[in-house]
């Protein structure tokens, strides 16, 4: 999708290369992180793909065209663009805003309009209210929604995004970072994606080039560069506990297991013989074919006396699949408890997740990577 | 008393005067306005250019206006021509300034952002740059007109007419009253210019 290369890029009168024999193959529909500390040449990487800086030498193809033989106003206007300043237009309306580069294209304002509607809807901000409003109207949070549906206007295949939440406070920053990964999952762009933190890397990223003095240090998934940084300049950028930010890289829904269910009418002793089986040890109860929010376990059962109901224990607390295991070790710290259960949004228990899966789990990636 | 008698018995005259005095001055600013405009944006593309042009245009300002209108003399002779040659020299400060400052002082990021969605050059003048440099550019417009109708009155010493001609006359015929109405007269309609444009200012200036 987009190729660098060997790209460099040389200022006449400094006396670093700004990027040095840059190869980079970033593939459709991913989301590739250029992290790095300011000066490492990452802005000036993703500047280059819409020529906004030319290369002192190299290639750089774009779709599979060489863009030094593509029309520069043709090439950006296919390519959304959003920077830190975010570069909202002050003087025109939202709705203008985000209607700039279809009006390019000579969209007819029919059109336009329902696709400013449709993008506004997209990131959350209600049409009616917020079309005509003019960007000192809105806060920093809602500026930088406007400049994700004015980068996504004609639905470029591409997008170079500049430190979009840089300028945020950490919780709006994390919101926006959350919806955003929500719309790429429906959208699923090309994604340039510039940062110096990490964190943010880690998050956002398919792929992340770790970007040093102009120059590739390590190129991969986030889990590749928490599990195996290339060199003690990675490992610096990373910053420690590398296996508790892998734990934010793996959802409960990955790593939960089937729990067994047992209708509330069953013996004591068939519940016994199911909880022994391997792997089950906690059984959730049902009645009429429906899952209660109430488990057994080999120990309840062994205490309990009479039916079923006797050794029923509530579930108090339960994780979404898209929690990370972070947050399911976090809770489980929190309640004393060596397992999690996992429910979806209507609140139905659909897993368990024990905190030797978790250990199991990380160890897994970390002896992959030593292997 | 004596006063609103004398204006009364010469009504015709200073009306005669005034619309001179109009017309000179606007034909002025139409020029000026068009080549300051011109000049601030082609000024804004290098910045050792900006400085020179902006130097130039403030040691204009500080010749004193009647020698700029005598050392016109020789070349355009005298009458309107000469007139509006030194008003438009005279007025190009406030309005290259302006659009100098309205200019540069967009945001970079705004102008990044234009670029990098697509937008020409010209587009970016036309639709980013100059609207969001209104203001400024209207502040110099005001500011220069303004200036225009007062130094106007010099042009009557050139022979250009207009309402410095009673000014003058009252000058040299030690008539008080003379040089009252022509002072009177300008300033109000400068004040009346300056409510006007400042009127326009604002119903942009959203």
């Amino acid at each position: 999708m987009i190729r660098f290369d060997g790209v460099s890029k040389r200022y006449p009168n400094e006396a670093a290369t700004a990027v040095d024999d840059l190869t980079l193959h970033i593939r459709p529909g991913e989301i590739c992180m250029l992290v790095g500390p300011s000066g490492c040449g990452k802005t000036t990487t993703m500047k280059m793909v819409n020529k906004l800086i030319t290369p002192s030498s190299g290639t750089i193809h774009v779709e599979g065209r060489d863009i030094e033989a593509v029309d520069t106003i043709e090439l950006r206007l296919n390519i959304g663009y959003i920077i830190q300043d975010i570069g909202l237009f002050p003087h025109m309306t939202v709705a203008e805003n985000i209607a700039t580069v279809p009006m390019e294209l000579g969209w007819k304002a029919q059109r336009t309009a329902a696709r400013v509607d449709e993008l506004l809807d997209l990131v959350d901000l209600d049409p009616a209210i917020y079309r005509k409003k003019k960007p000192r109207e809105l806060s920093g949070g809602q500026k930088q929604r406007v400049g994700v549906a004015r980068a996504l206007a004609a639905d470029p295949r591409i997008m170079l995004m500049d430190e979009p939440f840089g300028a945020l406070d950490p919780i709006t920053r994390a919101k926006l970072q959350d919806e955003f990964l929500k719309i790429q999952e429906k959208i699923r762009k090309t994604i340039v994606f510039v940062t110096h933190d990490i964190e943010e890397a880690l998050k956002m990223g398919d792929r992340i080039a770790v970007l040093k003095a102009g120059r590739v240090v390590q190129f991969g998934t986030p889990m590749d560069i928490l599990a195996a940084p290339a060199d003690p300049f990675v490992s610096e950028l990373i910053g420690g506990r590398q296996a508790l930010k892998m734990m934010n890289l793996i959802f409960c829904g990955q790593i939960m297991r089937e729990v067994p269910v047992i209708d509330r009418g069953q013996t004591l002793a068939a519940a016994l013989r199911l909880a022994a089986e391997p792997g089950a040890g906690r059984l959730l109860l049902s009645s009429n074919g429906l899952r209660e929010r109430f488990y057994v376990d080999a120990q309840s059962l062994a205490l309990a006396a009479g039916d079923l109901a006797a050794a029923a224990r509530p579930i108090t607390r339960a994780l979404r699949p898209r929690a990370s295991a972070q947050d399911a070790l976090s809770e489980m710290f929190r309640t004393g408890d060596r397992f999690l259960f996992v429910e979806d949004d209507d609140h139905q228990v659909q897993g368990v997740i024990e905190l030797d899966d978790l250990f199991r789990q990380v160890s897994r990636y970390e002896h992959a990577h030593r292997a | 008393m004596d006063f609103i008698r004398f204006f009364i018995a010469r009504w015709q005259t200073i009306l005669q005067l005034t619309l001179e005095h109009l017309v000179i001055v606007l034909v002025a600013m139409v020029i000026s306005i068009l080549l300051g405009v011109t000049v601030g944006i082609l000024i804004c593309q290098n910045r050792t250019l900006a400085r020179i042009v902006l130097n130039l245009t403030s040691v204009m300002m500080t010749i004193p206006s009647l020698a700029l209108f005598s050392l016109l003399i020789p070349v355009l002779g005298i009458g309107k021509a000469p007139a509006i040659v030194g008003l438009v020299v005279y007025t190009q400060l406030p309005l290259v300034r302006n659009v100098h400052t309205g200019i540069t002082g967009i945001s970079p990021a705004i102008i990044e952002a234009a670029r990098g969605m697509g937008l020409t050059e010209r587009k970016i003048l036309f639709k980013i740059k100059l609207p969001l440099a209104f203001p400024a550019v209207m502040a110099g417009i005001r500011t220069a007109t303004v200036m225009g109708i007062g130094i106007g009155a010099i042009a009557a010493y050139i022979g250009a007419g207009g309402l410095g001609v009673f000014i003058f006359q009252g000058i040299s015929r030690t008539n008080d009253k003379m040089v009252l109405i022509g002072a009177v007269t300008i300033s109000m309609i400068s004040i009346l210019t300056d409510r006007f444009l400042g009127r326009i200012q604002r119903r942009f200036d959203r």
